[in-house]
């Protein structure tokens, strides 16, 4: 019975956290950016929320001020990257930093609980009676498939189509007038805006914001999208349409946490967690290479007509 | 039409690689001239192409296109009037896009882009059309990834995407040169065609002499980063690559044409 309870609250948490996976996706598959803000603006999300929520605050309003402030963080690192050309990465390490202190600078501490005040989960089982953790899936999949449709819908109009093409072809898309630095500040806000909202959801859900709460939620976002991308592709049809890959990396994310409950059930200390996310991500990136390294191995052959010529 | 006046262009000024690219051009062209620009290595061609569509900012001297200063403007600010086809065929499209979406890019090249959705029905008709006239088979693969098309058709659709709004002035930068013949004939075929057609003004840097000669209305011929010859109408219709290679050793003093040119 134990298991099922922990197979559904990971559904949830999945589902939870695949918003911020929707971030991750805009910026390391959209525009070829592994943007490290990540850890920091899911903590600012979570921080922002829980003091919204401990000061008074509508809950809902909490997740919106989440929301801005990751949109702030993003603002920050597009900035550094875009104006002062500090390589991305670099770029987003910087404010991941300095988002640490400023975190608890808004808290005042390392921990804030929200112990029994209104969150949007619990004014969900008040309305309808469900079960917390019903609640809080069904949440998680009106959010996510908002956010879905949402970014369905901005990245087939001209400004996300161009911001789609400045990942694909800068020199290309700058010929076409499109200013690309600008494509990049709203490529970071948006993903970060994202990251900070499903931060402050993960804050209401289990009910307290933690300075540590966004530590290694980039290699969360890169696993679950690594492991949306092996399913789409395993699965037969047309999985390659925009909006099944944003599906997908959703997908991902939740088979991601399932598959943490399931070896934490199994006995493994939660602290390996960590290890055995790089594990996955860093085989995810391997198996292409490794793979096309091996194909150009076996199709040599001494004679000149080996088994490569069709 | 294009004014450019005195345009200086020094590259790591000040360093061991000091590269004086343009040392004060001159040039003035008419609407509808059609001017081919050929010149050995490092001539200054590819660079006074890139400085008129402000891949970098010159050091000193005015551009004016149609009246307007654009010395100034970014590049996207002049994209609004400049079409430009590349070298590289990679790099005039967006590989991992669509056809349609490419072209829609193009049509909105020099707008604002806003929250309308990013291509319009009777656009995709109007695509049809105008990919049914390349004659390359592209008009049923309007939803095929760009990246799955060969150089050539690549090269084809940039051209496309290049004129889809009609600019003041056409940029071609050696934009054959990595495609073999016979696709580069077509190629060459097509941009005839399309600038006849639209009536385009256009420059364009190549290495092919015999091009050269054969296309347009003009010829130049560019040397360390400067000017030094120049010739249109009836002379340059009676032309052949001996004079082009014999007004190349008067002024650089007796060195050669690149073995490119030569064997082009």
């Amino acid at each position: 019975m134990s298991i099922l309870l922990a197979l559904q609250g990971a559904v949830s948490q999945g589902i939870l956290w695949g918003v911020m996976v929707l971030g991750v996706y805009i910026t390391y598959k959209l525009l070829d950016i592994a943007d490290l803000t990540a850890d920091g603006s899911f903590a600012l999300g979570g921080c922002v929320c829980a003091v919204m929520v401990v000061g008074g605050h509508d809950p809902i309003v909490a997740i919106l001020a989440a929301t801005a402030a990751g949109i702030i963080a993003g603002a920050v690192t597009g900035f550094l990257h875009t104006v002062f050309e500090i390589p991305a990465i670099l770029a987003g390490i910087l404010t991941q930093i300095a988002l640490w202190s400023i975190n608890l600078r808004i808290m005042g501490k390392s921990n804030t609980p929200l112990l029994k005040l209104p969150t949007i989960f619990n004014n969900f089982v008040e309305m309808t009676g469900v079960r917390q953790s019903t609640a809080s899936t069904i949440i998680g999949i009106i959010i996510a498939c908002f956010i879905i449709i949402l970014l369905y819908w901005f990245f087939g109009t001209e400004l996300g189509s161009a911001l789609r093409a400045t990942g694909n072809n800068e020199n290309m898309i700058r010929a076409l007038g499109v200013n690309t630095k600008k494509m990049k500040m709203i490529a970071l806000m948006l993903s970060n805006g994202l990251i900070g909202l499903s931060g402050g959801l993960i804050c209401q859900s289990q009910k307290y914001a933690d300075i540590g709460m966004g530590t290694g939620a980039i290699v969360i976002g890169l696993a679950s999208i690594v492991i949306g991308e092996v399913l789409g592709r395993l699965t037969p049809g047309k999985l390659r349409s925009f909006s099944s890959r944003l599906i997908s990396a959703v997908v991902g994310s939740v088979v991601y946490f399932l598959i943490r409950a399931v070896v934490l059930q199994m006995g493994m200390d939660a602290n390996d967690m960590k290890l055995l996310s790089a594990i996955i991500v860093a085989i995810a990136l391997c198996i292409p290479v490794a793979w096309e390294k091996y194909q150009l191995r076996k199709s040599y052959s001494a004679g000149g007509d080996g088994s490569c010529s069709q | 039409m294009l004014t450019v006046t005195n345009v200086k262009k020094t590259f790591n000024r000040g360093t061991i690689n000091e590269k004086k690219a343009l040392e004060g051009v001159n040039l003035h062209l008419d609407p509808g001239d059609f001017v081919t620009i050929i010149g050995g290595n490092g001539a200054g061609k590819s660079t006074l192409l890139n400085m008129i569509a402000g891949v970098y900012p010159i050091d000193s001297g005015t551009i004016t296109l149609d009246g307007i200063n654009i010395s100034r403007l970014s590049e996207p600010a002049r994209a609004k009037y400049l079409g430009r086809v590349f070298q590289d065929p990679m790099m005039g499209t967006a590989a991992d896009m669509q056809i349609d979406e490419n072209l829609a890019l193009a049509f909105r090249r020099g707008q604002g882009r806003g929250l309308r959705w990013g291509i319009k029905k009777e656009e995709k008709a109007a695509y049809k059309k105008l990919l049914t006239k390349l004659d390359l088979g592209l008009e049923d693969r309007l939803t095929t990834k760009v990246g799955l098309l060969s150089g050539g058709q690549r090269q084809a659709l940039t051209l496309l995407m290049a004129t889809l709004k009609k600019p003041k002035l056409l940029l071609l930068d050696e934009h054959t040169a990595a495609l073999d013949p016979k696709t580069a004939k077509k190629v060459l075929d097509l941009t005839e065609t399309i600038v006849n057609d639209n009536q385009l003004t256009a420059l364009m840097v190549t290495h092919n002499m015999n091009d050269a000669i054969r296309m347009g209305n003009r010829l130049i011929m560019m040397h360390e980063g400067r000017i030094i010859y120049d010739i249109k109408g009836e002379e340059k219709k009676n032309l052949h690559v001996k004079d082009l290679l014999q007004k190349f050793e008067e002024v650089s003093g007796g060195e050669l044409a690149n073995d490119r040119m030569l064997l082009s």
